[in-house]
């Protein structure tokens, strides 16, 4: 690996402080753990001049109540979120997902709002700057074609978060603070479908909550994802099922998925289950629904297909779970 | 640009003047002349830098120096007991948790944090919290044993 670059370090204390420090350095980038932007700064992928670390600064450590739901501030570390009860109990699959991040040490220091901003990855971006250099760069970084898709110019590079597809089924909006105020809009508005520029983000602006409403609360829910590595490694493909009943039939469904594409998204044409029982004719319909919106390209070494398979008999096996489990 | 960097380092409050590009195993192993912690992968993938920071284990390699302003770290350094080894380290010993010796440090700054939180952990608990950590000589069944010993030994 390269070595550190030189940038400046700034450490805000409040959010206001923090956004004024970025609108007066555009080379400025956010950091907070740093799981993801240390090791790409390190790799050369990113050159910033200064560095804002956001983890001194108190509000954003917050998890409140918020409307018989909850606001959980993004600098919470992603252990904290994992075992906190209320979220366990009424947000299982936020929960879950946190849980799958990385491995043990991460989730100490990596936060929540850092996995939402969490970079798009590639196998021939991911690289040492001397790797990148001897294999012509990409599309992504300073090269000029995309080596999984040659002909086009699309980046594939694949979101790689577990916790984003697990806010998706749970409604989840984003409160973003930026140089001209604050804003929360819907956590789908914040991702772009093109991995060079992922981040609906405007200049400047940073995550600075996530709310998850009430009215979801207590919907069951679960996340799962393959991964080469068990112990730690991010999804080759990873799912969030909710899924209300009543009275025998499906009331909501949602699906959430990410590592398929540039972005996390919420499956589409899911009301089709509504008002039937969730038996194992629409179990295999749901599997081929979401196969068939999965378009995972060879951002990986493991082949497309497989995580195309994967994607669907995960959103499957998590569906007739929690089918099988309501009452 | 360079600042000065205060923090508790195994229990010791010192100050040092550090750019602030450096990284915290980088500040361990050539300001503080500790060099127990090790490099291994570079980007947070093995573990071998694996220090406590704020008493939870945190990687040393992805930590820049600066971002530790005002917190306590603590190294493999820190355990050893008037000279002896700690329940830890002579777990390691004894059960043959060690073998090339390279993750170890890492290893036990990892077993330390969990036996910190969870004083008698069962097998899941330490595979799940050990986890980060990869060793490519023991096959981690003589590391579990290191920490179970260990627990047993704390065990009042």
């Amino acid at each position: 690996m390269e070595y550190m670059p030189e940038f400046r370090l700034c450490a805000p204390a409040s959010v206001d402080e923090a956004v004024g420090l970025a609108a007066a350095d555009a080379g400025a980038r956010y950091l907070s753990g740093g799981t993801d932007l240390v090791v790409n700064v390190r790799r050369g992928i990113e050159r910033p001049a200064a560095l804002i670390d956001l983890s001194a600064i108190g509000e954003l450590k917050d998890i409140d109540e918020d409307d018989g739901g909850l606001r959980l501030g993004a600098g919470v570390v992603l252990r904290d979120l994992a075992e906190n009860e209320t979220l366990r109990r009424d947000f299982a699959a936020v929960a879950e997902a946190a849980l799958a991040v990385a491995g043990p040490t991460h989730r100490e220091y990596a936060t929540l709002g850092g996995n939402l901003c969490l970079d798009t990855r590639c196998l021939f971006y991911n690289q040492s700057e001397w790797w990148r250099g001897a294999n012509d760069y990409c599309l992504k970084k300073e090269g000029e074609t995309c080596h999984v898709a040659p002909k086009g110019s699309f980046c594939f590079a694949a979101f790689s978060g577990d916790v984003a597809p697990a806010l998706l089924v749970s409604g989840a909006e984003v409160e973003l603070a930026g140089p001209e105020g604050r804003r929360r809009i819907p956590l789908a508005e914040l991702y772009n479908d093109d991995g060079m520029d992922h981040l609906a983000l405007k200049a400047g602006e940073l995550v600075a909550a996530v709310h998850l409403p009430g009215a979801v609360a207590g919907v069951p829910s679960a996340y799962a994802k393959a991964r080469v590595r068990g112990s730690i490694d991010f999804p080759l493909a990873g799912a969030a099922v909710a899924l209300a009943m009543k009275g025998g039939g499906v009331e909501d469904l949602r699906v959430g998925l990410t590592a398929v594409g540039p972005r996390p998204f919420l499956v589409e044409d899911t009301e089709r289950f509504a008002d039937a029982p969730l038996d194992g004719a629409a179990l295999d319909d749901l599997r081929e629904m979401v196969r068939a919106q999965a378009q995972p390209m060879r951002t990986t070494t493991v082949a497309p297909w497989y995580r195309r398979r994967v994607a669907g008999n995960l959103a499957r096996r998590l569906a007739a779970g929690l089918a099988a489990a309501s009452p | 640009m360079e600042s000065t960097l205060h923090l508790t380092l195994n229990g010791r409050r010192r100050g040092d003047l550090v750019p602030d590009n450096m990284l915290l195993v980088d500040y361990l192993r050539e300001v503080a002349a500790l060099t127990g912690t090790k490099i291994g992968c570079d980007g947070g993938e093995c573990g071998a830098c694996t220090v406590l920071v704020d008493g939870r284990p945190r990687h040393s390699c992805l930590t820049l120096a600066g971002a530790c302003q005002g917190r306590h770290v603590e190294t493999i350094e820190s355990l050893e007991e008037g000279g002896r080894m700690a329940a830890l380290q002579r777990g390691f010993h004894e059960k043959l948790g060690a073998q090339c010796g390279f993750c170890t440090p890492g290893m036990i700054m990892a077993a330390e944090g969990l036996l910190r939180a969870t004083p008698d952990p069962g097998t899941e608990d330490i595979r799940a919290s050990m986890a980060s950590n990869i060793c490519r000589c023991t096959g981690y069944i003589k590391i579990i044993e290191a920490v179970q010993a260990a627990a047993r030994e704390l065990a009042p």
